[in-house]
């Protein structure tokens, strides 16, 4: 058994490391549907995307529909906050990205690029802002901002655990958020329904 | 010769009188159920999807009047999006969107409509079908006391699976013998337990009309209705198929592998 | 184990390590070096294939249970929930309930070959009753388990057998009632049951893994028995069980596994029952309601006694019966090769078994036609009965007297050196 002189390589120990290597190779697939059993299943992707109805949404509000599991803002913004967003300098921003799934990762976070939707021609359709309610910082729900209720000095949203401040954008502008509110992947399916995810 | 050859007929007789005896039948048993063969028998067997197509208009047209199929979303039937289904994913959005679904309350909190009927909406593929009845009462005052049974897993449930049902469906409604009463109110099947079936016939010829142009038959009906419910059943049966053969050509070179370790190991043991 | 140590640390760490906790010297004595006889067969290859078994189980098990709601309301469906929509979930679970089936088919035959070499004589008396053990634990964790899915199987088998325990009433009044209903957290089967079941189910595996343990540390004191079932004489009978045994184990357990895989993907429904496609209904009971096929043998003696309290000691008997076989036995010769009378007492002991599993199956009123001459099953049944009961407390222990047994060979290796001249 306790062979000092140092092995050379015989067939044998070709055949053992053949059956080595093929028992590995079938432990490590086997292990890939004890995995990937803890994706989202098919009943969660299946709801992945959704279509919401947003004829009630009267001009300076926002509702919250549930998307992936997240709250989704959709606001109509009034033709005053979206003046006010289109004033706002770039160089006053913390994230200059405009952080929207519909166009390219580099994209400037002007507010044309924020209410881009994923239709070839959306020119007209600027007071709608559709962005994930998750707070960039660490994951809560920020609170709207109205007039009659403002929320921090930018007049979007406070996120009440750090205060981080959006603007009518979605856009951060103060405190610990790193990122503006990510915009969705999402188009118009009629001047009423639109489709996210 | 003519003695042997009279011998042999009266035992030829005898053997077929006595057989005969045997085959009387035993009429408060179930008949076996017709066997016939299937597209997805076998370790290599596969759905046909213009069949599972066919299948689901009857469900849809006929059987799904009295059955729920609870646990099929309208997402499985599709193969696209992770089901394993026969439509592709903008066919199965029409198809759910024609159904319609019980739909939450509404911003005033209401749950039912001026008329007291329940809130519906348009069904979307995450949806699952919706039940003919609101609950196992409404079910059974619908249909003379009768239970219709849940559809998703019914071929798993029964003792010889689809050919089981496709039996059921066929002997429904045929004559019964001589000498058996049919109980009031229901039907003659001679492959369900006791005969008695409370389920009126449900296909007939041309009782739907393809649009694929295939011949409405009976049997094709009861054929295609059982192919979309084994789906309904087992749908992950092609994947378990497909991945089966590799895992068995696997585990032949593995252990064809350690039969020759085993063997060399051993070779200088004794 | 038996011997000194033959560990040598070869780094500075693996020296560190062994002076502070010997865990790769304990590794290396119970799976490299442990001295092991040389003529075991393929039938000693089901320790090795029941670990693997085990091993199975518990990894999908813990993975099944991420996805199980122990809810009477929501347990059928998310068990539906597993086979349609979670990704490769109708693998996992058909591998997990082709798996219990699996794992009894080993056991079984690990506990025939047992008997059939005398490897619980002595000095191996403590191996077997922690083999009992073990097997009794793995019953009650295939009884939980089945519960789960809350099929009719499942909601009617667990009604029969808590039910056993309403027998006691008949020695003591309300006692057994009493312990039926606090097995099931109301007074019948219910959400409460179900949660507990699940609960137990999930605990039992990892005592039986605890037990293994024990049991593979009582096997390797003594030293693993044979099939010649005589004491090793010295190291020339002796082959280190790495790489020998290690490989052919292996093979062995790649061979139990291809047959295992074959039913997960082509058979898995063989095992089954088709009503437990059908959702528990606590008002309707299934026309036949039977066990797993690896309790049949149980059933049918319970039913072949009419009285019910008898039909359960009867049962629990025949069980508890296994603890005293080292005891029973009372031959000095443990491998039934060399025993002419047992031999023959022991395949009819396996065909009773399988007769008795038979008649398990078959509704109660069944009757064995043979021409126009019907003889009930639960006679047969009886007989059965009575002749595993006989085989163990009245065969055993006169056939130690009686038996003449055939020569012993003086030592393993002189057979196979014999031949080899």
């Amino acid at each position: 058994m306790a062979d000092t002189t140092a092995p050379e390589p015989t067939r044998r120990d070709f055949l053992y490391i053949a059956t080595g290597g093929v028992a590995a190779v079938g432990a490590a697939m086997t292990a890939w549907p004890f995995i990937d059993q803890m994706n989202p299943s098919s009943a969660v992707l299946a709801l992945a995307s959704i279509e919401a109805d947003i004829s009630p949404v009267q001009l300076g509000q926002q509702v919250v529909f549930n998307w992936r599991g997240h709250p989704l803002f959709v606001r109509r913004r009034t033709p005053q906050e979206i003046a006010t967003a289109k004033a706002v300098p770039l160089s006053d921003l913390i994230d200059p990205v405009a952080r929207n799934a519909n166009l390219p990762d580099n994209a400037p976070a002007t507010d044309e690029n924020r209410v881009a939707t994923g239709d070839a021609n959306h020119t007209g359709k600027e007071e709608w802002l559709v962005v994930v309610g998750v707070c960039t910082h660490l994951g809560c729900t920020p609170t709207v901002s109205t007039p009659q209720s403002p929320q921090g000095e930018y007049g979007g949203w406070l996120c009440h655990c750090h205060g981080s401040q959006y603007d009518v954008a979605g856009r951060v502008r103060h405190g610990p958020a790193p990122q503006n509110l990510a915009v969705p992947p999402w188009t118009f399916l009629s001047p009423t329904k639109i489709k996210v995810g | 010769m003519m003695t042997m050859k009279v011998l042999t007929l009266a035992f030829a007789a005898l053997v077929a009188t006595s057989a005969s005896a045997l085959a009387a039948e035993d009429l408060s048993q179930p008949q076996e159920p017709i066997k016939q063969s299937w597209s997805w028998d076998g370790p290599f067997g596969m759905y046909d999807r213009a069949q599972l197509q066919r299948g689901f208009q009857v469900y849809k047209e006929v059987c799904s009047a009295c059955h729920s199929l609870n646990l099929v979303s309208f997402n499985d039937l599709s193969y696209e999006n992770g089901g394993t289904g026969m439509f592709s994913a903008a066919q199965v959005k029409a198809i759910a969107a024609g159904y319609k679904v019980p739909a939450g309350p509404d911003e005033k909190g209401n749950t039912t409509d001026e008329n007291g009927n329940p809130l519906m909406r348009p069904g979307i593929p995450a949806d699952h079908f919706p039940a003919p009845f609101a609950n196992e009462e409404a079910a059974r005052a619908a249909n003379g006391g009768a239970l219709p049974p849940d559809q998703s897993l019914l071929v798993k449930a029964r003792e010889g699976g689809p050919d089981y049902v496709y039996s059921i469906v066929v002997g429904d409604g045929t004559k019964p013998p001589h000498g058996f009463k049919v109980i009031e109110g229901k039907y003659y099947d001679p492959y369900f337990p006791g005969r008695n079936i409370s389920m009126p016939p449900p296909l007939t010829n041309d009782s739907v009309t393809y649009s694929d142009g295939t011949k409405a038959t009976l049997d094709q009906e009861a054929r295609d209705i059982t192919a979309f419910l084994t789906w309904a059943a087992e749908p992950k049966l092609e994947d378990r198929h497909r991945l089966g053969f590799g895992v068995m050509l696997f585990m032949l070179l593995l252990s064809g592998l350690l039969f020759l370790s085993y063997r060399k190991v051993w070779k200088d043991a004794h | 184990m038996s011997g000194p140590s033959t560990y040598v640390p070869k780094s500075g760490f693996a020296r560190w390590m062994d002076s502070r906790l010997p865990l790769m010297r304990f590794a290396h004595d119970t799976i490299i070096t442990f001295p092991t006889p040389k003529n075991l067969n393929f039938w000693y290859a089901f320790g090795a294939i029941l670990a693997f078994m085990l091993g199975i189980q518990i990894l999908t098990g813990i993975v099944l249970a991420m996805h199980y709601v122990a809810n009477a309301d929501l347990a059928f469906n998310s068990v539906e929930g597993i086979m349609r929509n979670i990704n490769y979930g109708w693998l996992i679970r058909y591998m997990h309930a082709n798996g219990a089936s699996f794992f009894f088919i080993a056991v079984y035959i690990h506990m025939f070959r047992g008997l059939y070499y005398g490897s619980y004589k002595a000095p191996r008396e403590v191996l077997w009753i922690l083999g009992v053990i073990l097997y009794l634990l793995m019953v009650a964790t295939a009884f939980f388990g089945y519960v789960l899915p809350w099929g009719q199987m499942s909601f009617w088998g667990a009604t029969v057998i808590t039910n056993f325990f309403s027998a006691l009433d008949q020695i003591t009044p309300h006692w057994g009632s009493a312990i039926a209903t606090w097995l099931w957290g109301g007074f019948a089967v219910g959400d409460a049951t179900l949660n507990r079941f699940f609960s137990l189910h999930y605990l039992l595996p990892f005592v039986i893994a605890g037990v293994v343990a024990l049991h593979i540390w009582a096997l390797h004191v003594p030293g693993n028995n044979n099939p010649l079932g005589i004491d090793v004489k010295g190291p020339q009978d002796m082959l280190p069980f790495h790489p020998y045994y290690t490989v052919k184990d292996s093979f062995y357990v790649a061979l139990f596994a291809l047959v295992y895989l074959a039913f997960v993907f082509y058979a898995p429904n063989f095992f089954g029952n088709p009503d437990n496609y059908t959702p528990a209904n606590p008002v309707v009971t299934p026309p036949d309601i039977v066990p797993e096929w690896y309790l049949l043998p149980y059933y049918a003696m319970l039913r072949s006694v009419p009285q019910k309290l008898l039909g359960v000691l009867v049962m629990a008997g025949s069980l508890l019966t296994l603890l005293f076989i080292p005891w029973l036995d009372t031959s000095k010769v443990r491998s039934t090769r060399f025993r002419p009378m047992m031999k023959q007492f022991f395949w009819f002991f396996v065909i009773d078994c399988a007769v008795l599993g038979y008649c398990g199956a078959q509704s109660a009123d069944a009757s064995l036609t043979l021409g126009s001459f019907a003889l009930p099953l639960v006679w047969i049944a009886r007989l059965a009965t009575l002749y595993y009961f006989g085989f163990f407390w009245v065969i055993m222990p006169l056939l130690g007297i009686i038996e003449r047994p055939k020569p012993l060979p003086t030592s393993i290796s002189q057979p196979v050196l014999a031949a080899a001249e």
